[in-house]
């Protein structure tokens, strides 16, 4: 029950805003909901009772398709991450007005409802379901209250998402032809017998879906422009937690379910996360707008966590799922400022800022605190999940092998961990490199034109800001919960799946 | 054998009302209780309660397919006529011969959806026919409305010749009309036979505007009044799809493998240039003509696969398109402007309006929680289960998405720009009846027992 309750507090609650006339009510309402939901969510990590995190019911009987929800570790915590991450993107968009306010926070709220959904449906079809529900809300929302060039750029994105998200029905269509029991369900799908080829193409058909909405690249070209142009509490939905979409589809429902395909693939997927990770870097490097700035950085990010998703082995997989939760949290830190810069002085070009340290101190360390653990310093958040990744990576058995390339070259792969970890270490550096550098540009440095006078940060930015860098330090002082948690996720899911004979090889 | 004697009924009452009755309301109320009668009367006689038979020589096989056909058609011509019922007044003076002309293609869509010998099909494809060539040419004062009369009754009597052609070879291979005896060996045809089913699969993709056999109908929808349009563009197609389905399944199932990449070449080419070319127009109404080319592609998929999902999937999209569809026309009908300009800035005026309307185009696009996602996704598992197309699929979901493109045109113009969208008048019953489109286009989106229970049942 307390499953169906992630799904349902959002859900309602969204479709009461829709009819609530007083704007003010409808952000109440928005708060009091993702409160709401973030206690059940709590209450699912908390809980010893497994039954309550399993909820199934009829749905399509004649498909074989049923509306079967569970709340395995991955999903508590990523659930846990988008219901924490509600209320502190409410608190911090708090003083904006909106036109058509209702509308606005009832579609925030049915994009909950949806993310709660593709997190937690243990059916295929009804998966795909919540997948497409939280896509149609945000599109309605960048169109209707993002930037100037908003229409086209959502447009791109909505019609890049959707066809990666046809070809992935496709995929769950051919799998549910080849279940034992017709049945959409995820152990059925896991049964299913797939020989090699079959599973060779089926892969780009499921990856491409979820690379799109990661983004790896070359799929990634819809995100720095949507990113842009979306108002910033949905530019904080799409970063922190619709990114973690594609990531928690490629180990719930690729890993598992295409061994093979995976283990054919692995290299290519990581060849391109890897060119991802340098290429998005080297752009945010000569970036002067923040907000470009942070969207780059995020792909080179997610290219990481790629990464280690196709190294295929525990510890690797195990950091992915700390980094989605960290990366989540660290980056809508990242949007706060960004958003409260914009609201200053009306621009976000690094090139007009400057010396804001001096006259708001409380966000000038809160944001390189934020920026640190978003370059993974030691003792924040976020250098557990990359050491382990890192680790996952390097001791990476999945990329061994002869590889033919065109017919021409070959090449004896032994050494590719290698080179795929030195690649990504360069990440990082170039990471810190531009991260570094717009502090100084932004926070210290000669007083820009337009900064002279300013306020600082206003009470709901701070107590979001606080509650984020709290976080930061906590699980990055004592990160053993959260690795404990991730590890028993990941021991189930190498338990239950077939998943060990694509690491063993 | 409900449907086709109290429709035909109808149609003979509501002529006599043409000059016995003068009050336009008169006859449109008249029109509207006739429809709920047939309609009734079709349900009585699927769920066994009352059955008027007559001898037929085993011409007409009325199954439950055929009656849960005739009852999604009649259902959605009976919310056309409460939708569009007023805007027919406004094409031209013979009101109640309008209503009187529908009533007889229900009777002859009757036929098309229970034949079991090619000349009732015959017959009922041209009772459907000429009736929809006078409505094209209603508005007579308008040149473009003569215009697509005149193309539709030449194109259509060409069709016509070949599938009387193509009629008479089989009867000459076989020796019978009977569809369930045509073809008795399975392994190979004659070539007479092979000729016949050839000339049969052009003329019903005809009749289906199915590409290469499109031409006329971009320029009828658009010629013709609106209000036939949206009639003709739904319930008329989806019932020549039906009548396709029959002959196909009936008849030609035991020799699938030799046209079989025939019905494929005919589905992706008609997909792809229905996509393509609605993507460039300028009026809404051409692009729904041209998008109604590109949904007949996506049911060429059931032909194509003709297996038991088909089957299920075909009535589905049938149901789902036609809900839609009829409810985007009947706010096009209200607008006046046609273009994409038109729709600007009607999410401020009448918000109401411009959410149902996304509805419908959300279904017809096939996103998911609308009836139009399932029955794309029962129509692409049927080809998928047909088994060795999977390029066809891959095609198919490819136009799919291209087909997003236009109709979140309209969803764009309505929400995102500003403008005046113009709207004439409309009565509180226009409204609640756009609601209930919107309303099973969504519950049979997330439900769709609701109506295949019917079928299994």
């Amino acid at each position: 029950m307390i499953a169906f309750l992630l799904i349902l507090v959002p859900l309602i609650a969204g479709t009461l805003a829709f009819f609530l006339r007083n704007g003010q009510g409808a952000r109440g309402l928005a708060m009091l909901s993702s409160l709401g939901t973030l206690g059940v969510a709590l209450a699912a990590v908390l809980t010893k009772d497994t039954g309550s995190l399993a909820f199934s019911a009829e749905w399509l009987p004649m498909l074989g398709a049923k509306f079967s929800l569970q709340a395995d570790g991955i999903s508590r915590l990523l659930t846990l991450l988008t219901a924490a991450a509600y209320p502190l993107i409410l608190a911090s968009t708090w003083t904006h007005e909106y036109k058509n306010p209702n509308r606005f926070f009832g579609l925030l709220l049915l994009t909950q409802a949806g993310l709660m959904g593709v997190f937690l449906a243990t059916d295929a079809l009804l998966f795909y379901f919540f997948w497409e529900l939280a896509l149609v809300p945000v599109y309605f929302l960048c169109s209707t209250w993002g930037g100037e060039r908003r229409i086209p750029v959502t447009f791109k994105f909505f019609i890049y998402t959707f066809a990666g998200s046809l070809l992935m029905l496709v995929g769950i269509i051919y799998v549910y032809s080849k279940t034992p029991d017709s049945s959409f369900a995820q152990t059925s799908f896991y049964e299913a017998v797939l020989n090699g080829g079959t599973q060779s193409w089926l892969f780009w058909l499921f990856f491409g879906a979820f690379a799109i909405k990661m983004p790896v690249f070359p799929f990634h070209t819809w995100q720095p422009d949507t990113y842009e142009q979306a108002p910033t509490a949905v530019t904080m939905v799409l970063s922190g937690l619709m990114v973690k979409m594609g990531l928690f589809a490629v180990i719930r429902w690729l890993l598992p379910l295409l061994p093979i395909g995976v283990n054919n693939w692995a290299v290519s997927a990581s060849f391109l996360s890897v060119i991802g990770i340098i290429y998005a870097s080297l752009i945010a490097m000569r970036q002067d707008d923040l907000k470009r700035l942070i969207a780059y950085s995020s792909i080179a990010h997610i290219g990481l966590m790629s990464l280690a998703l196709f190294a295929g082995n525990e510890t690797g997989i195990q950091g992915v799922v700390i980094q989605m939760f960290n990366h989540g949290i660290n980056i809508i830190g990242l949007w706060i400022v960004v958003e409260w810069i914009e609201q200053q002085f009306g621009t976000r070009r690094m090139s007009e800022l400057g010396g804001i340290a001096q006259q708001a101190p409380a966000l000038a360390i809160l944001f390189v605190i934020v920026a640190l653990a978003n370059i993974a310093l030691p003792l924040t958040n976020g250098f557990v999940g990359e050491f382990l990744m890192f680790n996952g990576v390097f001791t990476s058995t999945a990329y061994d092998g002869n590889y033919t390339v065109l017919g021409r070259w070959h090449i004896n792969a032994s050494h590719l961990s290698l080179v795929f970890t030195v690649m990504a270490g360069i990440g990082i550096i170039l990471s810190a490199v531009y991260t570094l550098r717009a502090i100084q540009k932004v926070l210290y440095g000669n007083v820009g034109e337009r900064t002279g006078m300013v306020k600082d940060i206003r009470w709901n930015e701070k107590i979001a800001l606080v509650v984020i860098v709290v976080v930061i330090l906590v699980l990055g002082v004592y990160p053993q919960p959260m690795i404990e948690e991730a590890k028993q996720a990941v021991f189930d899911l190498l338990k239950e799946t077939d998943i060990s004979s694509m690491i063993k090889k | 054998m409900n449907a086709i004697l109290f429709s035909a009924i109808m149609g003979v009452v509501m002529m006599f009302a043409s000059f016995l009755v003068r009050s336009s309301k008169l006859v449109r109320n008249l029109a509207i209780l006739g429809m709920l009668f047939v309609l009734i009367m079709n349900v009585l006689e699927m769920t066994g309660m009352f059955t008027v038979s007559f001898p037929v020589n085993d011409m007409i096989h009325a199954d439950r397919f055929s009656l849960f056909f005739n009852t999604i058609a009649f259902t959605c011509t009976f919310l056309f006529f409460l939708l569009s019922a007023r805007d027919m007044e406004k094409v031209g003076l013979n009101y109640a011969e309008y209503f009187s002309l529908i009533f007889f293609i229900l009777s002859g869509i009757a036929l098309v959806s229970s034949f079991q010998s090619l000349l009732i099909l015959f017959l009922g494809i041209e009772i459907i026919s000429i009736p929809l060539y006078i409505l094209t040419g209603s508005d007579k004062k308008n040149l473009k409305s003569n215009e697509a009369s005149l193309k539709y009754l030449l194109l259509g009597a060409f069709s016509t010749g070949l599938m009387l052609m193509g009629i008479t070879l089989l009867y000459g291979a076989s020796g019978t009309f009977d569809i369930y005896q045509l073809i008795k060996s399975a392994d190979k045809p004659s070539a007479l036979a092979q000729t016949g089913l050839m000339l049969l699969l052009f003329s019903m993709s005809f009749k289906v505007s199915a590409a290469p056999f499109h031409f006329w109908t971009p320029d009828v929808y658009d010629g013709a009044p609106t209000v036939f349009t949206s009639f003709m563009a739904t319930i008329v197609k989806a019932a020549a799809f039906i009548g396709f389905m029959r002959l196909f399944s009936g008849a030609f199932e035991s020799i699938h493998q030799h046209w079989r990449l025939m019905a494929a070449i005919i589905a992706a080419l008609t997909l792809f240039i229905g996509n393509i070319t609605a993507v460039f127009q300028q009026s809404v109404k051409r692009m729904l003509a041209y998008s109604s080319i590109a949904q007949a592609g996506f049911m060429m998929l059931a032909i194509f696969s003709l297996n038991a999902t088909a089957t299920e999937g075909l009535l589905l999209y049938t149901a789902a398109y036609s809900l839609a569809t009829i409810g985007v026309f009947a706010v096009l009908v209200k607008m006046k402007d046609y273009t994409f300009d038109g729709f600007n800035g009607l999410a401020r005026q009448h918000p109401f309006l411009a959410g149902v309307v996304t509805v419908f185009l959300l279904s017809l696009a096939g996103i998911p929680l609308t009836a139009g996602f399932l029955s794309k996704f029962y129509l692409l598992k049927a080809t998928l289960e047909a088994g060795g197309y999977l390029w066809l699929v891959i095609f198919a979901v490819i136009m799919a998405v291209i087909s997003v493109y236009y109709y979140f045109r309209v969803i764009q113009a309505m929400y995102f720009k500003e403008g005046e969208g113009a709207v004439l008048e409309a009565g509180p019953v226009f409204h609640w009846v756009l609601g209930i489109l919107a309303f099973l286009v969504l519950a049979i989106g997330v439900f769709p027992n609701l109506l295949l229970y019917w079928f299994y049942f």
